[in-house]
């Protein structure tokens, strides 16, 4: 009896031999890939047990050697910060942070010490996130392929751009720029949220909300549909696309009878891509307009009937008091 | 019971099974607990205090075995009833050459019995005894600062109930109080202005990356005697940017002031604030009225009173970095309560540390 077995993620067949090398056509690819190939098995558990080859190409180079740059100047700043001590820096290294300059620099080149060398490395950043995006439209054109990859990435680098380079420009200070640390990230984008009024009120960051939770919900809607009907052949998705089948077939009744609605084949890849690429290009906006149009998102939300007032009166008789939670004194709050 | 060809093949293949087992069964156990904690949550009883009005989820919780616990240090409290003085009592003037002048009207009685409770509370067994030092001359200053406290900022230290303050409050039983601080600022090297007051692990960040000099930006004046405003907010809904307006900077330093806030009161946000619009003045509690009392009274405290003694300390009294004196905030009394010693009303006993008029009234004990 002929059955099928998952060799998608966690498979127990993993195919390792003549490693496949890839096609070598009139691109010149062939040449410009290393050329070894090995093979992990524990690559094969999750995934295609072959390791390579790789086709870094002039752009893939370029983003590798600019994105070093950013990354010994980042980690240099936050040695220097420590005094050139190495277990320091070990111990400190999710508190430091190479920060943008003070609002006082405007969008003047500030002294290296107070912001130069963020203004330094961001520009190497940028390089290098823009040419690994140039390097993913230029594979696809090699191969053939559509362009979704290329700007699906652009969407998440429209975000990217937008908190580091649009926004603090519109401001006028590079001060607005988000500092390069682990722990220092998070707290600018608390920061940032309680300074222009409780980021949750702007309508764009719930846009991008909905997106991101969508794309989660979708993205497992979607796999577990494909996985359920594997067993009839539906994980060979792209022949059910024009030769719809007994697995399109029950997937799709499966939807219509829980939901009413079934995505297709085809569609639901696009229904895919639209959430995840929306998720950052929503984002993005609600982020472009916070100090540059709207300057508190709360009282913004009040005036447009997004966030109610208390009209009620505050309710203080219903408060605790200090006296029944641990207080020995008299009573108060 | 097995089919024979797995029993075959088990025979065939002797494999050793503890490895894997433990790996799994750890793997499971933890799989186990993780799902039972999300569906049971976590298995310790709380408690909470409602801070807002219904259905906006404002309120502090806390273990219940953390409520009955307690502050250690409110069992260590010292104190005794006054003697309520008759007409023809020695006065301590009289009768100590070195009296300390502010108590120089009390009764011979009451005065021992102050000092007895002063050397309890600060754990200085001589202070006021034998040859005069800088602990004297400190002590004097803090006497004075307690009585200032008790009769001018009634309205954050008996906000809700008459709780006061005493040495005690601060020194718990210590020479040197706990929670006292110091200028530290810059705390990074080779980098200047907004890089350099951040993004290190300091006992004033509370451990987190905020800044590290929010305490002696808003608390203590700069050199034209002026205090940084507490703000994070504009209040305009569409951009006037208006010189003086908060960055995110300001935010930032903000928000390292009222992690220690929550951490030097055991509470978190929504007890002074509505979290949905932190600015909002007709949504904060009336906890927020008392804090920002607060804020005033360790402005006037550092300035009136503990600054101005850094030349009476000797070296090792004095801050690591810019030799200054020891400052107060909310955490050098507080200690992690809502209100010092869990509410304990220490002054109720102590009408000598009530005023500062020197006179004091024991009316309540005739």
């Amino acid at each position: 009896m002929a059955y099928f077995e998952y060799q998608n993620i966690f498979t127990q067949v993993q195919v390792q031999g003549e490693p496949e090398m890839g096609m070598d056509n009139e691109n010149n690819m062939g040449a410009e890939r290393s050329k070894g190939a090995s093979f992990s098995t524990l690559v094969g558990w999750i995934g295609n047990a072959q390791l390579g080859p790789i086709y870094l190409g002039w752009a893939g180079t370029i983003s590798l050697a600019t994105g070093l740059v950013w990354f010994n100047i980042v980690g240099f700043n936050m040695l220097s910060q420590v005094g050139w001590n190495i277990p320091e820096f070990i111990r400190q290294l999710f508190w430091l942070s190479l920060e943008p300059p003070g609002p006082e620099h405007g969008l003047r080149m500030p002294p290296l010490n107070d912001g130069g060398w963020f203004i330094i490395a961001g520009f190497f950043l940028l390089v290098s996130v823009m040419s690994w995006w140039l390097r993913t439209y230029l594979l696809a054109v090699q191969h053939k392929m559509g362009k979704h990859i290329a700007w699906a990435f652009l969407a998440a680098i429209w975000l990217f751009l937008v908190l580091g380079l649009f926004r603090p420009i519109m401001m006028g200070s590079w001060s607005e720029a988000v500092p390069y640390g682990i722990f220092p990230h998070l707290d600018w984008t608390a920061a940032f949220s309680i300074r222009y009024g409780n980021l949750y009120y702007n309508p764009f960051h719930c846009l991008s909300i909905v997106f991101l939770y969508g794309s989660v919900l979708l993205f497992a809607m979607h796999a577990a549909t494909i996985l359920s009907v594997s067993r009839f052949g539906g994980d060979r998705e792209l022949e059910q696309i024009y030769d719809r089948g007994t697995a399109s077939e029950r997937a799709a009744l499966f939807w219509r009878w829980t939901m009413g609605f079934n995505a297709t084949m085809e569609g639901i890849h696009r229904w895919a891509w639209w959430f995840a690429v929306l998720t950052p290009v929503t984002g993005g906006i609600g982020i472009l307009l916070t100090g540059t149009v709207v300057d508190n998102w709360f009282i913004w939300a009040i005036e447009h009937n997004f966030a109610p007032d208390y009209l009620a009166p505050y309710g203080y008789e219903a408060f605790g008091t200090y006296g029944d939670f641990g207080g020995i004194g008299q009573g108060g709050n | 019971m097995l089919p024979k060809w797995f029993d075959d093949w088990n025979f065939k293949n002797p494999t050793n099974v503890f490895g894997p087992a433990i790996l799994v069964g750890a793997a499971g156990g933890a799989v186990f607990v993780a799902a039972m904690l999300v569906a049971f949550g976590q298995p310790f009883a709380t408690q909470s205090q409602q801070t807002g009005p219904r259905g906006t989820g404002m309120s502090v919780p806390e273990f219940t075995m953390d409520l009955a616990a307690g502050d250690p240090t409110v069992a260590g409290f010292f104190t005794s009833e006054p003697v309520v003085p008759r007409p023809g009592d020695q006065l301590a003037g009289a009768a100590y050459p070195d009296v300390i002048p502010d108590l120089a009207n009390l009764t011979v009685a009451n005065y021992d019995r102050l000092v007895d409770a002063m050397q309890e509370w600060t754990g200085i067994p001589t202070l006021f005894e034998g040859e005069e030092n800088y602990q004297w001359v400190v002590a004097r200053r803090m006497i004075q600062m307690t009585q200032n406290i008790n009769e001018n900022w009634v309205g954050h230290v008996q906000a809700n109930a008459e709780v006061g303050v005493t040495c005690y409050t601060c020194h718990r039983g210590q020479a040197v109080p706990n929670n006292i601080w110091f200028r530290i600022s810059p705390v990074n090297e080779n980098v200047a202005g907004w890089s350099a007051n951040q993004n290190r692990v300091t006992m004033v960040s509370n451990y987190t990356s905020l800044p590290s000099d929010y305490l002696e930006t808003y608390l203590l004046p700069d050199a034209d005697g002026n205090y940084a405003q507490i703000a994070v907010h504009d209040l305009e809904s569409r951009v006037q940017q208006q010189p003086g307006d908060p960055l995110t900077q300001q935010a930032e330093r903000t928000y390292a002031f009222m992690n220690y806030f929550s951490n030097s009161l055991g509470v978190n946000c929504v007890f002074c604030h509505n979290t949905r619009a932190f600015y909002d003045p007709g949504q904060v509690t009336p906890q927020w009225a008392t804090a920002s009392l607060g804020i005033i009274m360790v402005q006037e405290l550092n300035l009136d009173y503990l600054m101005p003694l850094r030349d009476v300390y000797p070296p090792e009294r004095l801050g690591p970095v810019y030799a200054d004196a020891p400052m107060a905030a909310c955490r050098t009394c507080h200690q992690g309560y809502q209100q010092p010693l869990q509410g304990l009303n220490v002054i109720a006993n102590w009408p000598e540390l009530a005023t500062t008029s020197g006179e004091p009234d024991y009316s309540a004990f005739q």
